[in-house]
């Protein structure tokens, strides 16, 4: 019997001594940690995507906590809801960033771009691309073999079986960046998601001189400067072979559309063009999308007006 | 017991088919296109512009640094343009296309079969016309040569090794060569041996060439300070290192150069072309390729100029045969499969293998069962089945740490695997990026 409660009396004054210890050893000890750290990372979306450049959403609040200015950080995932929620708690006036998203700057399907020879070694877009050009003719473009879908996390990617391009699901793209780093051609591009995601954009990277670019892919960008000439806003610059609009300076006119004579401009999300130009915006008289080489006078700021009520989704090529 | 290396190694089936057919001069053809980076290093700088007339033997593209090589015309002709043109791996890069007219020599050059053993040159004299004339390692690496004969100071050199292993199945060309050009080879040895102020050279060569062996042992007699070491047949022997443990029992250190421990090797092929240089004045403008395979009428080695398309030695071994399924530029263990065969051939081409379809298929990849095969293979003591899933990984840090530099990527792993783990495809990645890591933290 007395062997029992001496255990129970020896067992309690260890408990209590050693609670004694830890209590001063953690007062001692102590490390203070904002408590707003915690209340920022709550408002964050806890995807740890990396996407806004720091190690997770923890270290993402840290570095926001700790900022004087919050004006350049960004949360691509939770976007400007999120980030004015945050810049309420750390009482700070946020300005709302453009939204982004990732674009495929390549058109090379299989149709456009033959192939040329046939790729049998690892499945990865990096192993293929420190080999050699690829399976076209051209040395710039996708590879096909989906290292980008591997890297999303948001399923918002998938690999087009037909085409043999990846396809970028708007909705679920939450303009992490994990695709762009990710592919070895530096093909996936982050651009303003723009008015009711209304985007034009080159879908090309080939640098080659046209002729060659042209051999290769159909649908390349042959650096014709057609483009540019016409960009009323100079928001086409031509480097390279290769054209690149400002997506800061378009004002999504879709003049450029039009003028490229290898398709190789893309416009997402327009409705479709108006037989007539704009002199009488008529919202009734659409054409089908696929005339839509025709040479349209608009006036950019008439577009959206006209078609309001008509928003339709071209597809993500 | 005939000699190896340490550690490691295969014995893949050596199908040297074209081991008797004698070195033929392939066709000038109507047109060469030569890249200016055909080696290690900074491309070279060309010095002629289109429309230019050039003859053999003339410097079209000159050396932009130390690592660098120097680049002649192989044909006589005029410039019809220097444009970006397809390599062998697909991308483009600049290229000098010639339109061939004659076949008209640079004067110096004596084009005679009239064999020259005396040695002239002083040690100087013969490190800069070695870089002059635009030699590099012929073994496939094509480091330039004039770099691995300047000793960097407060070393030096003890030996020179000549690399007249061959490993690599299906090649022959160092082999005909030895038959072929025997004296030559040794000359050149010697030359090399005065450049590097070395009183010893050591051939190593594989017993699947007793014949090689036997007339290069009988040659020697005549050479001081050479010696012909028969070496057991084992892949990769012809690697720098490995040919260093084989034959001088010496093991350099991880990121070190075989000068480390008083070694210098260059391959049997640079002997011949140095030979060239020295006495008869003739830069690298042409060497011998193997272009062999089963179904291939006619395996065969050919001395071809540089820039001549890989199509016309394809032609000139009998066309290509209906089921090819890859070409290999290089041999079956090393070489890289080609995407066209209009890219030209060049300083590094040591050989073309026509693959026939059902050989080339990749096998299923299945899970690692952690055989231990790979390592076992490995030369360099490393462990291919754990880079390969950091590499995967992308954990370049354990991948710097466990040596992946050190790997020579002889593919002796994804040969042996089992479970047919394209081991070396990321190993060779993770390797690149590391290497990527680490000139930039200098």
């Amino acid at each position: 019997m007395s062997i029992i409660a001496i255990t129970i009396l020896a067992l309690c004054a260890i408990g209590v001594t050693a609670a004694i210890i830890l209590y001063f050893v953690a007062q001692k000890f102590k490390v203070y940690e904002d408590p707003r750290i915690d209340e920022v990372e709550e408002a964050l979306p806890a995807a740890n995507c990396g996407g806004c450049g720091y190690p997770g959403c923890r270290g993402f609040a840290e570095a926001l906590v700790k900022a004087d200015d919050i004006s350049n950080f960004n949360c691509p995932v939770g976007g400007a809801a999120v980030m004015s929620h945050v810049g309420a708690l750390l009482g700070h006036e946020v300005k709302a960033a453009d939204p982004t998203v990732a674009v495929v700057r390549c058109n090379g399907t299989c149709e456009n771009r033959p192939r040329t020879n046939q790729y049998d070694g690892a499945t990865s877009c990096s192993i293929s691309a420190s080999l050699y050009s690829g399976e076209t003719g051209c040395q710039h473009g996708c590879l096909g073999l989906g290292e980008c879908v591997e890297a999303c996390n948001f399923d918002a990617m998938y690999m087009d079986e037909e085409t043999g391009l990846p396809v970028i699901i708007e909705d679920k793209c939450v303009s992490c960046g994990a695709c762009v780093t990710a592919c070895p051609n530096n093909i996936i591009e982050l651009r303003k998601k723009g008015p009711k995601s209304r985007r034009i954009f080159v879908s090309c990277v080939n640098k080659d001189k046209g002729a060659i670019a042209k051999k290769a892919c159909d649908v390349a960008c042959i650096g014709c400067r057609k483009c540019e000439k016409e960009c009323p806003f100079d928001a086409i610059v031509v480097e390279n072979n290769l054209a690149y609009i400002d997506y800061n300076k378009c004002k999504l006119c879709r003049k450029c559309v039009v003028v490229c004579p290898t398709n190789a401009i893309h416009e997402l999300n327009f409705p479709p063009r108006k037989e007539k130009p704009a002199a009488k915006p008529d919202a009734k008289t659409v054409k089908p999308a696929a005339a839509a080489k025709t040479e349209v006078k608009d006036a950019p700021k008439a577009e959206p007006k006209a078609n309001d009520s008509k928003e339709e989704t071209s597809d993500n090529k | 017991m005939l000699k190896t290396f340490s550690i490691g190694g295969i014995h893949p089936a050596e199908n040297k088919l074209s081991a008797d057919s004698a070195i033929q001069a392939l066709p000038i053809p109507q047109m060469v296109s030569i890249p200016i980076s055909q080696h290690i290093g900074a491309p070279a700088t060309p010095v002629v512009k289109k429309n230019d007339e050039v003859k053999v033997g003339q410097l079209i593209a000159k050396s932009s640094g130390f690592v660098s090589a120097n680049i002649h015309s192989s044909v006589s002709g005029k410039v019809f343009k220097v444009d970006d043109i397809m390599d062998a791996s697909g991308f483009r890069r600049t290229s000098i296309i010639i339109k061939v007219e004659g076949d008209e020599w640079l004067e110096h050059i004596d084009r005679s079969e009239k064999l020259l053993t005396e040695i002239s040159a002083s040690k100087e004299e013969i490190i800069k016309r070695v870089g002059d004339a635009g030699i590099v390692g012929l073994g496939g690496a094509t480091f330039p040569a004039h770099v691995k004969l300047s000793v960097p100071p407060g070393k030096t050199a003890e030996v020179l090794i000549i690399n007249a292993v061959e490993c690599e199945p299906y090649l022959t060309s160092d082999h005909r060569i030895m038959l072929e050009k025997g004296d030559e080879v040794l000359v050149g040895t010697q030359i090399l041996m005065k450049a590097l102020e070395v009183n010893k050279a050591i051939i190593g060569i594989e017993n699947n060439k007793p014949d090689a062996i036997a007339h290069l042992t009988k040659l020697a007699t005549n050479y001081e300070g050479i010696e012909i070491c028969p070496l057991k047949t084992q892949y990769p022997q012809g690697g720098e290192k490995q040919l260093i443990s084989a034959t001088i029992k010496r093991e350099v250190p991880s990121g070190a150069l075989p000068i480390e421990v008083g070694a210098v090797v260059q391959n049997v092929g640079t002997a011949y072309a140095v030979y060239e240089a020295i006495q008869k004045n003739k830069p690298l403008i042409e060497r011998v390729a193997t272009i062999t395979g089963k179904s291939l009428k006619n395996p065969s080695n050919w001395m071809f100029r540089i820039g001549t398309p890989v199509k016309d030695i394809i032609e000139a071994a009998g066309g290509m045969p209906e089921d090819t399924g890859k070409i290999v530029g290089g041999g079956p263990m090393m070489g890289k499969a080609l995407s066209s065969v209009d890219v030209p051939l060049t300083k590094g081409s040591s050989g073309l293998l026509l693959l026939p379809r059902e050989e080339t298929a990749r096998k299923a990849t299945k899970a690692c069962i952690r055989c231990g095969k790979c390592v076992s293979v490995c030369p360099m003591g490393l462990e291919p089945y754990l880079l390969m899933v950091c590499a995967d990984q992308k954990n370049y840090e354990r991948l710097e740490k466990d040596a992946v530099m050190d790997c020579i990527e002889c593919g002796s792993c994804s040969y042996t695997c089992p479970a047919h783990r394209p081991l070396l495809d990321y190993i060779r990645l993770g390797k690149g990026k590391v290497g990527q890591i680490m000139r930039a933290r200098k």
